[in-house]
């Protein structure tokens, strides 16, 4: 009998052999290790059971760390997203100039952060081309520092957080039935009130979903806040303070508690986008194809 | 008045197509001074070198031991394809085309290692790997590595899965054919292009994935990008010609297979697979 309720939940030996390799791997190395950081933050090598998270709010060294990472994640998502919507939807037809520039801003975001890191220490640096072609110009004569500092961490992830934003925009611009803009266009639209009135209430569900996964990219930067910020004070980010605590301090139960703490500010943010996203958009969702 | 309205429109597509080509032009500047100070034998405050030289690649080879960085990242992103293709391939199918209870649920599980940062889960993930000893090995690298690459290949294979005719399936089963033989007489035949799509998506990212690597490696299973980071990391201690020659190793290395990569998938795909998920999932 009971087999055979097994059987009518879809749940056959079929299913099970073909799905339950992933779901086991999943769960072993993804849901464990969070079920058990969960666990581990509130079992502090001593002190209470919220000893971790009390110490994370009362010291500055550390409460600093998630202020930081805000300051920097939140004006680079807006920046990178305010950016990419206009050009994704300026490129929004299939041109040959659409098509290479798609394939060429895959490139930034496949080299990582690290690779950015090394090129901008070498282009950017005081000595470098930046720098000389500006002072060639009598643009800017002083020192140039682009590196070391907040501004360079904000570059990195400018240059790798909008063309990630840029191609998720465009892959919903371009999945908006062009017919619908042309409509309006005969009914006397130009392109400035096609985007504002067919567009952008098509694309709004898109572009918070866009929102959340750049902040929470930005939000979780590492490499380059080590390489090209300044790890020691202004860009020290909060990933930077759970790898310290993890590996140099080798204590695991705070270096969960910062991981919780930081999983968690992101979960703050993506509901309130996507919160907002339900206040102001009302009609069928993502009904832009055919 | 319109003929304004016109302008005005002009003059802001302009700007924008000027925004990104300069945008473009200075990753690419970046690049070619990457390589150029990586062929640079001085090159101190002018445009150009004073002269070109190979040494630094040897140089770079012999400090960075980029010998046995190479081969630990061949055998790490070789292993996490197979093993990401032959777990990943059979579970997009059953989420393809059956229907059991929970589906849901497991669709979550898939989502969230692609949508919740590696450093995030990578931290926990790292503490519980270093007390089952695996931790620093090889075996933990590949294994840290395939949770973001099996979602992967599941979401990227499950349209290919969707576009196959399930009579077929039907027709072989008819025939006495078991799941198995379908998989391997009928499904996997007609699937090669997504899979080899798929391969080459995870291949191009893993080599790329610096967060859960560097969290899980030990001395000897770093990867070249973490190799990388260490060699910027103490730049200080290294002529930065040879980092910048490194890079330029790591940078073929990646371009190749993207480049391979792109002739077999839109460039979109890269990044938004994610996304019609997680829409499709919002409502």
């Amino acid at each position: 009998m009971n087999a055979q309720a097994f059987a009518r939940s879809g749940w056959g030996t079929d299913t099970l052999l073909l799905v339950g390799p992933a779901v086991l791997f999943l769960v072993l190395f993804f849901v464990y290790p969070f079920a058990y950081g969960f666990w581990l933050s509130f079992t502090p090598a001593e002190g209470a059971w919220t000893a971790n998270y009390q110490k994370f709010f009362s010291d500055e060294h550390l409460w600093r760390t998630l202020i930081i990472t805000f300051q920097l994640a939140l004006p680079v998502t807006i920046l990178n997203v305010a950016l990419a919507l206009p050009i994704a939807f300026q490129l929004r037809r299939k041109t040959r100039y659409q098509r290479w520039m798609t394939a060429i801003l895959v490139i930034p975001i496949t080299l990582g952060t690290v690779l950015i890191a090394e090129g901008m220490l070498t282009y950017l640096g005081p000595k470098g081309w930046l720098a000389q072609f500006l002072s060639l110009f009598h643009v800017y004569d002083g020192p140039i520092r682009l590196t070391h500092n907040f501004i360079g961490v904000v570059i990195s992830l400018v240059i790798s957080g909008f063309p990630f934003a840029f191609l998720l925009i465009l892959s919903y611009v371009t999945g908006i039935d062009p017919v619908l803009a042309r409509a309006a266009a005969t009914l006397g639209a130009g392109p400035f009130n096609q985007f504002r009135h067919i567009y952008l209430p098509l694309l709004a569900p898109g572009l918070a979903t866009t929102f959340c996964l750049a902040f929470v990219q930005a939000f979780s930067v590492f490499p380059s806040a080590v390489l090209v910020g300044a790890p020691s004070g202004p860009t020290r980010v909060i990933s930077l303070a759970a790898y310290e605590a993890a590996f140099e301090q080798y204590d695991y139960s705070m270096a969960s508690a910062v991981a919780m703490i930081m999983g968690f500010a992101q979960l703050i943010v993506v509901v309130a986008v996507l919160g907002l996203r339900h206040a102001f958009y009302r009609g069928p969702a993502g009904g832009a194809k055919g | 008045m319109n003929d304004r309205r016109h302008w005005i429109y002009s003059a802001w597509s302009g700007l924008l197509l000027g925004l990104m080509t300069l945008f473009v032009l200075n990753i690419g500047l970046m690049v070619a001074a990457v390589a150029t100070n990586s062929f640079a034998r001085r090159w101190l405050g002018t445009w150009l070198p004073d002269g070109y030289t190979t040494n630094w690649y040897v140089a770079a080879w012999k400090e960075f031991q980029l010998g046995d960085v190479l081969w630990v990242t061949a055998e790490v992103v070789l292993t996490v394809v197979l093993l990401s293709i032959a777990i990943g391939v059979p579970a997009a199918y059953a989420l393809a085309r059956k229907t059991f209870r929970g589906k849901q649920l497991v669709m979550l599980l898939i989502l969230l290692p692609l949508i919740i940062p590696p450093i995030t889960y990578g931290i926990p993930m790292a503490t519980v790997m270093y007390q089952a000893h695996l931790g620093g090995t090889l075996y933990g690298v590949i294994l840290a590595n395939l949770v973001p690459a099996l979602p992967f290949v599941i979401l990227v294979m499950t349209p290919f899965i969707e576009q196959i005719d399930p009579t077929l399936e039907s027709a072989a089963r008819v025939f006495g054919a078991n799941t198995l033989r379908i998989f391997w007489h009928v499904l996997i035949p007609l699937l090669m292009p997504g899979i080899l799509a798929a391969s080459l998506l995870v291949l191009v990212r893993t080599i790329a994935m610096f967060e859960l690597t560097f969290l899980t490696a030990g001395p000897d299973s770093q990867t070249l990008v973490v190799a990388l980071y260490y060699a910027v990391f103490a730049a200080g201690v290294r002529a930065p010609q040879s980092v910048d020659a490194m890079a330029i190793v790591y940078m073929a290395l990646t371009l190749v297979w993207l480049l391979i990569a792109l002739r077999f998938v839109n460039p979109t795909q890269l990044v938004s697979r994610v996304k019609d998920q997680t829409t499709a999932g919002a409502h």
